[in-house]
């Protein structure tokens, strides 16, 4: 009795069409990025090893390995979300906090999303100006490291804010009910419930900080600095350094006659070590996020 | 009653100032930016720049020995043009896949494609640029017999990769935040889900997939790297999409290591980036108060 | 109840253990400011030429094997920001493919108070690259302006007597971006210094870019220098103009000047140099210092030795 008619058979017919065009659309991006990692990886394979990471560059860049850039972008990242962070957790406590719904707050608001959109070279004229020449820092490490934790900023706070955010109002009634201060409820209670979101925040921006090459380019990284390798503490404050984002860009651009196989190895570097650090969030977040209370 | 004793509050009181700044220090910073961006800029700003010239000129020849000018007019044209085809790309497949995440696919499935999404996010702009020169510039060159694979073809490829996540994720949140109610009215007329999405969705959704695209075109303007070595880094207003060209962020990055600090050069490169800054800021303010327009209904 | 301890003991911990954190990445930040590990390292500042950074890299990766306790730090950036450095300060050696300007050796007088140091360190050759498949084996260098320079004429193979297989006969110009020293040698050498460069060439970021490029394009020519040269282009033999004997870049060609386009690469201290800069720029004069040259595809200073001007 109750048979599809053909109205409702053409109906089904248009919704099955436009769930596979919109499918392939979602195919159609994924797809290529498989391929390419895939090829960039089948490329690299001669070159990757242990010895790789370890053993610095030799023979003007064109063997020997990652030691100097990579150690210099674990400084880079490390120093700029140290700054980074405490700033940007603050600065969102205080938006989801304590801010009354006035327009100083949504001046900061807008500031927040400004910040995140600025493009990265204009980061780096900033850092050029106000932390190399006006804060005379000159190039370093320190001018390099604060012109990223600014970059990062926008972020950490936004998604700390959603952290914030989602903790239920009926903790912190809880906590004001038994006349806790407001810093207390913060401190006590909500700070701890949002730990999983601003970690998930700080390590995104992990591998947004060991990208970038623009902004460490003209505030600290040169394409050659020779240190010792498996020494830790190789770099000083007010150094220069190598990273990984300009040793590829440079061995790209301006060093000759490389073996085909090692600009490769340091694309590979570089995004392994940014998709794994994106999973460790991933996986930090699922945990996390199934220990919730509520 | 308990009473606190007094470094307790003075503590707090503390903090919560300490808190306070750090809010406002959003503020701070970008107008920071656009201090110490403008400073650097301002000396040639205001004695020797010729908006015509700036505007309307096609010749960038800022280190001439006989003739300075500083046209970039083909400069923006590079960056209208790649920014463009980016978003002729990017915006139609990053809203399909987004209704496809929101409404056609399952929980798993849904898990799995976001995380896909947030790891193509994540790939490092040096990267892209590396992929474009040596995987997009073979690969143009032997499928369509070009002479040469870095043009605005590629640099738009590229960029369109790099802005749909952006596109996804925003338009994805644009798509939950249509309230129940239409879905559940149109449900109980009886709708497909195609219906559902193009008769109820898009139409109540479409402030904030416009705020996703011009997020994106955000993105896609102020991207450095990537441009920088896809586009062929040549000074002309393109006729095709098989041409090269310059972007003007990729201008700043090539020249400004090289010009001597504080000369004219310098200085026009950071105009360059006030033009840069300003062109995000408009948009990312258009795209906020587009978003702001749904939230408040 | 086992969760109400848990939580107090969590929101002691948590804060305890960020500033546990905070205080040892502190610690260990003084502690690499100072450098307790090592002995203390003279660091020598060396900027300027992007022709020139694989040689100054080179030199500095074998002189932290001659003396462990000096490091050198090169960077790119082009003669003009190399010699902007000096004068400001911030570096100890500038590498230079071009000479100081007038207005420079002024700016030097005026600033710092010292006269610019050139040294003489080797000779590079400008070589033209063409792809293996272009069948061309010599250029003048009229034909090059007028390939490259504004209101040039030359725009196809075919008007350089050149036929290309497929017929694909636009020339595609290859070049570098604007105050790179190779753009301003072409452009001084070759177009007249009252001349510029036509818009729309490829502007590329590094001497090896270009070479890369050219390799596989086959209507390309580019011009970088001559150590930068790979198995899959060609360097044009070049003439002064036609009618003058085709010369192929060359280390003998290059220090008879028999080669047009070559031109000399300097190192340039403000004042004398001292101390461990001295003691750097002695090295690199050395036979050691020369043989690296020689390796870079540089041409190294004759054995008569060189007179520092």
């Amino acid at each position: 009795m109750f048979q599809a008619t053909s109205f409702v058979r053409r109906k089904q017919s248009a919704e099955f069409v436009a769930k596979m065009v919109f499918l392939a659309m979602t195919v159609a991006m994924v797809v290529p990025l498989l391929l390419i990692v895939g090829y960039l990886f089948r490329e690299a394979w001669p070159i990757l090893s242990v010895d790789f990471l370890l053993t610095n560059p030799r023979n003007g860049l064109r063997a020997g390995g990652l030691w100097s850039p990579f150690l210099g972008t674990l400084y880079l990242v490390g120093i700029s979300l140290a700054v980074a962070t405490p700033i940007g957790v603050l600065a969102a406590v205080f938006l989801n906090e304590y801010a009354r719904d006035n327009w100083i707050t949504r001046v900061v608001n807008l500031a927040v999303v400004n910040l995140a959109g600025v493009p990265s070279i204009v980061h780096a004229l900033f850092g050029l100006g106000a932390f190399v020449l006006f804060a005379g820092l000159g190039k370093s490490v320190a001018a390099a490291s604060l012109t990223l934790a600014i970059m990062t900023l926008p972020v950490i706070i936004a998604s700390t804010k959603e952290a914030l955010a989602s903790v239920p109002l009926a903790f912190r009634e809880a906590c004001w009910n038994v006349g806790a201060s407001r810093w207390q409820t913060i401190r006590h209670v909500v700070l701890p419930n949002s730990v999983s979101g601003i970690l998930t925040g700080v390590i995104l921006q992990v591998s947004r900080a060991a990208g970038e090459t623009a902004p460490i380019m003209f505030t600290g990284a040169v394409m050659f600095k020779a240190i010792q390798e498996g020494d830790l503490f190789a770099y000083g404050l007010f150094d220069q350094c190598m990273a990984l984002s300009m040793h590829l860009f440079v061995i790209t651009t301006s060093v000759p006659d490389v073996p085909k196989a090692l600009p490769y190895g340091i694309a590979v570097v570089l995004l392994a070590t940014v998709l794994l650090v994106n999973a460790l969030s991933i996986v930090v977040r699922i945990r996390l996020r199934s220990r919730r209370k509520w | 009653m308990q009473h606190r004793r007094g470094w307790e509050v003075a503590v707090e009181k503390g903090i919560e100032a300490l808190i306070r700044t750090c809010g406002i220090s959003a503020i701070v910073f970008v107008f920071g930016i656009f201090f110490f961006v403008f400073r650097e800029g301002s000396g040639f700003l205001f004695s020797r720049f010729n908006p015509l010239e700036f505007f309307g000129s096609i010749e960038w020849y800022p280190t001439s020995q006989s003739r300075v000018r500083y046209g970039v007019l083909a400069l923006i044209a590079g960056t209208a043009s790649v920014t463009a085809l980016a978003m002729a790309i990017a915006v139609p497949f990053g809203v399909g896949a987004a209704i496809f995440i929101s409404e056609f696919s399952g929980p798993r499935a849904k898990e799995t494609l976001k995380v896909v999404i947030e790891l193509l996010a994540a790939i490092p702009s040096v990267v892209w640029g590396f992929i474009a020169l040596s995987v997009m510039n073979p690969l143009i060159m032997s499928v369509f017999n070009v002479p040469i694979g870095l043009n605005v073809l590629n640099g738009g490829i590229v960029l369109a990769l790099m802005s749909v996540p952006i596109i996804v994720s925003i338009g994805e949140d644009a798509l939950k935040a249509v309230p129940d109610s239409y879905r559940e009215a149109a449900l109980a007329l009886g709708v497909t889900r195609w219906q559902l999405v193009y008769r109820v969705l898009l139409p109540a959704a479409k402030n904030g997939l416009l705020a996703a695209a011009l997020l994106g075109v955000g993105r896609a303007v102020g991207e450095t790297m990537a441009v920088l070595m896809a586009t062929g880094h040549s000074v002309k207003i393109p006729t095709s999409v098989m041409d090269s060209v310059r972007t003007l962020t990729a201008t700043i990055a090539s020249e400004l290591g090289e010009a001597p600090v504080h000369s004219d050069h310098y200085q026009v490169l950071f105009i360059i980036g006030i033009l840069l800054f300003t062109i995000t800021f408009v948009v990312n303010l258009t795209a906020d108060l587009v978003v702001r327009g749904i939230r408040s209904r | 109840m086992n969760n109400h301890r848990n939580d107090a003991y969590r929101s002691r911990f948590v804060p305890l253990a960020c500033a546990a954190l905070g205080l040892a990445f502190a610690v260990g930040l003084l502690a690499c400011s100072r450098g307790p590990r090592q002995p203390e390292k003279t660091v020598i500042q060396n900027t300027g030429s992007d022709t020139m950074v694989n040689l100054a890299q080179a030199w500095a990766e074998e002189y932290a094997k001659v003396d462990p306790t000096v490091s050198v730090e090169v960077s790119g950036g082009g003669s003009g920001t190399g010699i902007a450095a000096l004068i400001e300060g911030t570096i100890e050696i500038a590498n230079c493919s071009r000479r100081f300007e007038p207005s420079e050796i002024e700016q030097a007088r005026k600033l710092r108070g010292k006269e610019p140091r050139e040294f003489l360190v080797g000779y590079d050759a400008l070589a033209v690259y063409v792809s293996m498949s272009n069948p061309i084996q010599e250029i003048t260098l009229d034909q090059l302006a007028q390939i490259y320079g504004e209101g040039g004429t030359i725009t196809k193979w075919s008007q350089l007597g050149v036929k290309m297989p497929d017929g694909a006969d636009e020339i595609i110009r290859v070049s570098r971006q604007s105050n790179s020293g190779s753009y301003a040698y072409f452009r001084e050498a070759i177009l007249g210094k009252g001349r510029d460069f036509n818009l729309g060439s490829r502007d590329l970021h590094g001497s090896k870019d270009v070479v890369e490029l050219v390799s596989k394009t086959p209507q390309a020519i580019g011009y970088s220098g001559m150590g930068y040269a790979i198995p899959d282009v060609r360097m044009l033999r070049v003439a002064k103009k036609a009618g003058d004997t085709y010369v192929s870049p060359t280390v003998e060609a290059t220090l008879s000047r028999a080669y047009p386009i070559a031109r000399e690469l300097f190192l340039y201290t403000l004042g004398e140099p001292t101390g461990a800069a001295k003691k750097y720029m002695d090295w690199v004069h050395s036979p050691a210092g020369q043989a690296i040259v020689a390796k870079s595809g540089y041409v190294p200073i004759p054995a008569g030795g060189s007179t520092p001007r």
